[in-house]
């Protein structure tokens, strides 16, 4: 009775518990596996001893920054990491854009489906399988490659034993396994593009270089812009999985990344401290770069996660 | 007046001819390319299928020399093969089904609104950060070691079950699923677990199945914690397993000639076998699902 006499109101809206109840075991895992370690973090400046703990441990200051700035092989490890890492992203950019576009202009549909799907093959196999494949084919006894190079009467050569070659094999199979990755998302950002552009063009009487210098490459330009912002926050990542599978110490000189270098001082020479530190480090300059990295993506691109 | 169709025409025939020339050139390079990403692992399963001698001879190139299947058989006979494939079937099925239930579960409230959910934004927040702060190598060791993890499945499952960025690509999804279908539930006074079972799952199922499959690849492939949590090698995925055997991870061999003489203890062929077993059932599923993987891919990174 009475709710027939009151005025008609917008219903309040119902705040359902389940929805905090359905975060929840989500939000405990995040808290203690993610948030957790960034406690851990405080070990870097620590004499850190198993035995006493994070908590216990006596406090050292900044003497773990300090040994590793006096360390030559620190230096020597970001730059390697720095080089690495922009030769790669030079070449995940050129690589791919160029199969794009050159895919694009393809006209057969099952040719176009075929190629794709071989390319992107690599993407899915991990880096221990194909550390086994390159170390195999590589290999400047037996491997394929050095058999075709030792046909053509040349001297083999230690792929993945020289110090001056292993950066450039480094880059090589990256991008081997990741252009075809990349490629498909190019060409999603072609397929976007308005064909009747195209057909315009034609009757204009413009050739192919001439539709692709004016209507594919704008046409690609916001999503290379983000890409390419995007990727700059990997720039202290030289890819852990690959160099860990395929480096060796005599290659250590151009191919050790911090990475590298932070597993073996932590989980082989147990010194929990100082390989802190130099993730501290590593952590630091990369949410620099991820968050300059973001601010212009969503000031040029207007890209926003969520 | 009569003329310039004639030119035109003839343009247009020197310009086929120079189409064809490049289409030829074009499809040349680009069927080079994709056999170049064929071709390694077509080499490595002939080496697997050839004789020990044809193989470390060098003498085997696209097709298997003195056809053999003892590698297979050397490798699923051996224990700690067998085991290690068993570690990774187990962790794919239990850490996919936790992976894809937790995902589902935070996706949907924090796709509501402040004003359904408050406190939503600084939530959403909490996970989206971990992705690009973290504590590094060895401060994530140290968490899985006090927590009591090390040397069980859920080492290789628990710490990264949690992955924010599957869940702000499926968040977006439930975004876009029309309001009005909810609204009628709301005021049925259905629960939200429900509402999102009913409603909202099977519209999402396109975007959890692309999660899904990306995340069995993830799993099936993920090596590096298995290396750093099971000490017992018969507690190691197939992965971690298959990296001992290729790269023995022993610092003290720094000659050339030591590290040539490792590499010819493990015979190439048994080598190549189990790199295969190992490789073929993600080779053999991804290409049926080239349709999902673009829709994922663009689902991510071109949204909106």
């Amino acid at each position: 009775m009475t709710r027939s006499v009151s005025p008609p109101r917008r219903p309040r809206r119902f705040v359902d518990p389940w929805l905090y109840v359905m975060l929840a075991p989500s939000l405990i895992l995040i808290l203690v596996y993610a948030y957790g370690p960034l406690f851990g973090l405080s070990i870097a400046f620590k004499e850190y001893d198993i035995a006493r703990g994070v908590m216990g441990s006596p406090w050292a200051g900044l003497a773990k920054f300090r040994y590793l700035f006096k360390n030559p092989n620190f230096k020597r490890v970001i730059t390697n990491t720095v080089s690495l890492s922009v030769m790669k992203l030079a070449f995940r950019f050129i690589v791919p854009v160029t199969v794009a576009i050159l895919l694009n202009e393809v006209r057969s549909v099952p040719f176009k489906r075929a190629v794709q799907t071989l390319a992107y093959l690599p993407y899915f196999v991990s880096w221990v399988a194909l550390s086994g494949v390159f170390i195999s084919i590589l290999s400047p006894t037996d491997g394929a490659v050095n058999e075709i190079i030792k046909a053509m009467g040349m001297k083999p050569i230690y792929f993945l034993g020289d110090p001056d070659i292993f950066p450039g094999v480094m880059v090589v199979t990256d991008v081997w396994k990741e252009f075809g990755y990349g490629t498909i998302v190019y060409m999603a950002a072609l397929t976007s593009i308005d064909p009747s552009l195209y057909e315009a063009a034609a009757i204009d009487g413009a050739g192919r270089a001439r539709r692709v210098r004016h209507i594919t490459l704008p046409g690609m330009t916001s999503i290379l812009v983000l890409m390419f912002i995007l990727s700059l926050g990997g720039l202290m990542n030289a890819g852990f999985d690959q160099v860990f599978n395929l480096y060796n110490p005599m290659v250590y000189r151009t191919g050790d990344i911090l990475d590298t270098f932070t597993y073996r001082i932590g989980m082989v020479n147990a010194q929990y401290d100082t390989a802190t530190a130099v993730g501290l480090i590593k952590s630091g300059v990369s949410l620099a770069l991820v968050s300059g990295s973001y601010y212009a993506a969503y000031k040029f691109a207007d890209y926003r996660i969520f | 007046m009569t003329v310039e169709p004639t030119a035109s025409a003839r343009r247009g025939i020197r310009k086929s001819a120079g189409e064809r020339a490049f289409e030829i050139c074009n499809g040349a390079i680009l069927s080079l390319l994709a056999l170049l990403c064929l071709a390694p692992f077509v080499h490595i399963l002939a080496v697997s299928l050839s004789s020990s001698q044809a193989a470390t001879a060098g003498r085997v190139g696209f097709w298997p020399v003195d056809l053999s299947l003892n590698s297979y058989q050397y490798a699923t006979q051996n224990p700690v093969f067998i085991s290690a494939f068993g570690v990774t079937v187990r962790r794919v099925l239990l850490g996919v089904s936790v992976d894809t239930l937790l995902v589902t579960l935070a996706a949907y409230p924090l796709s509501k609104t402040n004003r359904e959910m408050p406190g939503r934004t600084i939530l959403a927040w909490i996970f989206v950060t971990t992705m690009f702060v973290g504590g590094g190598m060895i401060p994530s060791y140290l968490v899985v070691n006090a927590t009591g993890l090390r040397n069980t499945l859920w080492a290789l499952v628990i710490p990264g079950a949690v992955k924010p960025f599957n869940m702000t690509i499926l968040l977006n999804f439930f975004r876009q699923t029309p309001k009005d279908l909810e609204e009628s539930a709301l005021i049925d006074g259905a629960p939200q677990p429900k509402i999102l079972w009913y409603i909202y799952l099977p519209l999402a199922l396109p975007a959890l199945a692309t999660l899904t499959i990306f995340d069995t690849v993830g799993h099936w492939n993920e090596w590096f914690s298995g290396l750093i949590y099971m000490d017992k090698q018969v507690n190691q995925p197939l992965q971690t397993y298959l990296r001992g055997v290729i790269i023995q991870p022993d610092f003290t061999l720094l000659n050339q000639q030591q590290i040539e003489l490792m590499s010819k203890i493990s015979s190439k062929t048994y080598q190549a076998a189990q790199i295969m077993i190992a490789t073929t059932p993600v080779l053999a599923i991804y290409p049926f699902l080239q349709k999902y993987f673009i829709k994922g891919l663009t689902l991510g990174s071109l949204k909106g």
